[in-house]
């Protein structure tokens, strides 16, 4: 019997697809988003949105939430620790958080290194902006990605570059020879193995989410379009005027993600998203996904 | 030529997809009603029972499904798959579909961390031991008089058939061996049969 195998890591995240991944602050919360049909929640301090208004360090969330939150549902809990804090990572694991994400949400502990993740039982998910981003994380031992996006923005456009970007990276390496292999991986600071592997798949090894400024049932249902696996939404439910009717509407947006009838439907009488930001009036140092490389 | 669907609301069912086309037969995704018409035999796929309930009720499809169950067709429920059949879920009041003669256990064997692979032994399927998949699976609790235990780990029931049901706590779409997904074609093909 042999625990925390690539096959068991990653098919956890295998089990996610087609699903909505939530931020809950709280157990009423994490209860609203089961109801609603989340597949996963994720048990945090502050939603990007605050984190991103007040300020100051964003750590892990305060242990005692997590843990109420595992009690409260039955679906997988999922918690972030900071980029390359190997003990809090150690400490979320040993609490039995499902799934851990290395997050550039809350400020990296480590800005030069990431986390060992194959060192570890518990699966990890980290953010990416390229396909290069994304294999490196692979190699640390991933089991499931995300686009970076720009968390707590309620603006969709950069998660929509970074899916974009990773797909038409793999496509790419899917239609190059062997021989050009080697310097796309140079290119890409990449290993060449693991791209030969995507080569040879046609895909990730690993499922890819949608995550940072999904804010409305259509934001979800067009990082599907645009090949996500599923979909994180952090700030915009429980930043709306509505959250349990939003909650429901962007998982049957998910879902159906090609059924726009449908998406109308949902997305009338949902009251008002949260309010979005233009990506532009972000400084450099203010935008999260700059944070780990 | 034989066509097994995918409930294809939430969970793995690409995997599915690759492992009913490796053993010879037609896959059709699953996602409203009126396509239970064009199969032989459903699977219900691994993925979150909740999630899958609920896009059940949203979409209307209890009913449906609980008359393609009346009509005998085949089904087989992979883990999430197996809690959707199962006649009684420990500590709930109320089945999902409940239509396989078996009482199951939510996350039975612990939290994401302690999910792990394990060898079987599978009555009916020849061959190397068969490595399972388990991912904060449940498992059969009992089994009714007409239900046959098919495999066991640690004496907790994973693979059991009631009739025209096969149900099981691990994941046989995460690996290359397909057997138990041809043995599932069999059922759908010969479902008189009782291999």
């Amino acid at each position: 019997m042999n625990t925390g195998t690539d096959r068991v890591k990653r098919g956890m995240a295998e089990m996610q697809k087609g699903g909505v991944i939530m931020d809950v602050v709280n157990a009423e919360q994490a209860k609203l988003a089961e109801a609603a049909g989340a597949v996963a929640v994720m048990a945090l301090e502050r939603v990007p949105s605050d984190i991103r208004k007040e300020g100051g360090v964003a750590r892990m969330a305060d242990l005692r939430i997590v843990e109420e939150v595992m009690s409260a549902v039955s679906i997988p809990v999922m918690a972030k620790a900071r980029i390359g804090h190997i003990t809090e990572a150690r400490v979320l694991e040993s609490m039995g958080v499902d799934y851990i994400d290395e997050s550039e949400v809350l400020t990296p502990a480590d800005e030069e290194y990431h986390l060992m993740k194959s060192d570890f039982t518990v699966p990890f998910v980290c953010g990416c902006r390229d396909l290069g981003e994304a294999a490196r994380r692979i190699g640390e031992g991933t089991s499931m990605l995300r686009t970076k996006g720009e968390p707590g923005t309620g603006n969709i456009v950069e998660a929509v570059r970074h899916m974009r970007k990773v797909n038409g990276q793999i496509r790419k390496v899917v239609n190059m020879s062997k021989d050009e292999l080697m310097t796309e991986a140079k290119l890409l600071g990449a290993s060449f193995d693991l791209l030969l592997e995507i080569k040879e798949l046609g895909r990730l090894p690993v499922v890819n989410f949608a995550a940072g400024g999904v804010a409305t049932p259509a934001d979800a249902a067009l990082m599907m379009e645009l090949g996500a696996d599923g979909v994180f939404v952090g700030s915009g439910i429980f930043k709306s005027d509505n959250p349990e009717k939003f909650a429901r509407a962007i998982v049957e947006a998910t879902t159906h993600y090609q059924d726009y009838e449908l998406i109308a439907k949902v997305s009338k009488e949902l009251g008002t998203a949260m309010k979005g930001m233009e990506i532009s009036s972000l400084s450099l140092e203010d935008r999260m996904q700059e944070r780990g490389w | 030529m034989t066509t097994i669907g995918v409930l294809g609301l939430q969970g793995a069912v690409r995997e599915h997809v690759r492992s009913i086309e490796a053993g010879g037969a037609k896959a059709v995704v699953v996602k409203k009603a009126e396509q239970l018409t064009e199969i032989d035999g459903l699977i219900l796929p691994g993925g979150e029972s909740t999630t899958m309930r609920r896009l059940i009720d949203v979409y209307g499809l209890m009913e449906p499904l609980r008359a393609f169950a009346a009509s005998g067709k085949p089904m087989f429920g992979t883990c999430a798959g197996l809690i959707l059949l199962a006649g009684e879920i420990t500590g709930y009041d109320e089945p999902h579909l409940g239509v396989m003669d078996v009482v199951v256990e939510r996350n039975s064997f612990g939290r994401q961390k302690e999910s792990f692979e394990a060898d079987l032994t599978i009555t009916g399927i020849e061959g190397d031991p068969y490595t399972a998949v388990f991912i904060r699976a449940p498992h059969i609790v009992s089994a009714g008089p007409d239900t046959q235990v098919l495999a066991t780990h640690n004496d907790r029931i994973v693979l059991a058939r009631h009739g025209q049901f096969l149900g099981c706590s691990f994941h046989p779409e995460l690996t290359d061996d397909h057997r138990l997904t041809e043995y599932f074609i069999q059922m759908v093909e010969s479902p008189a049969v009782v291999i």
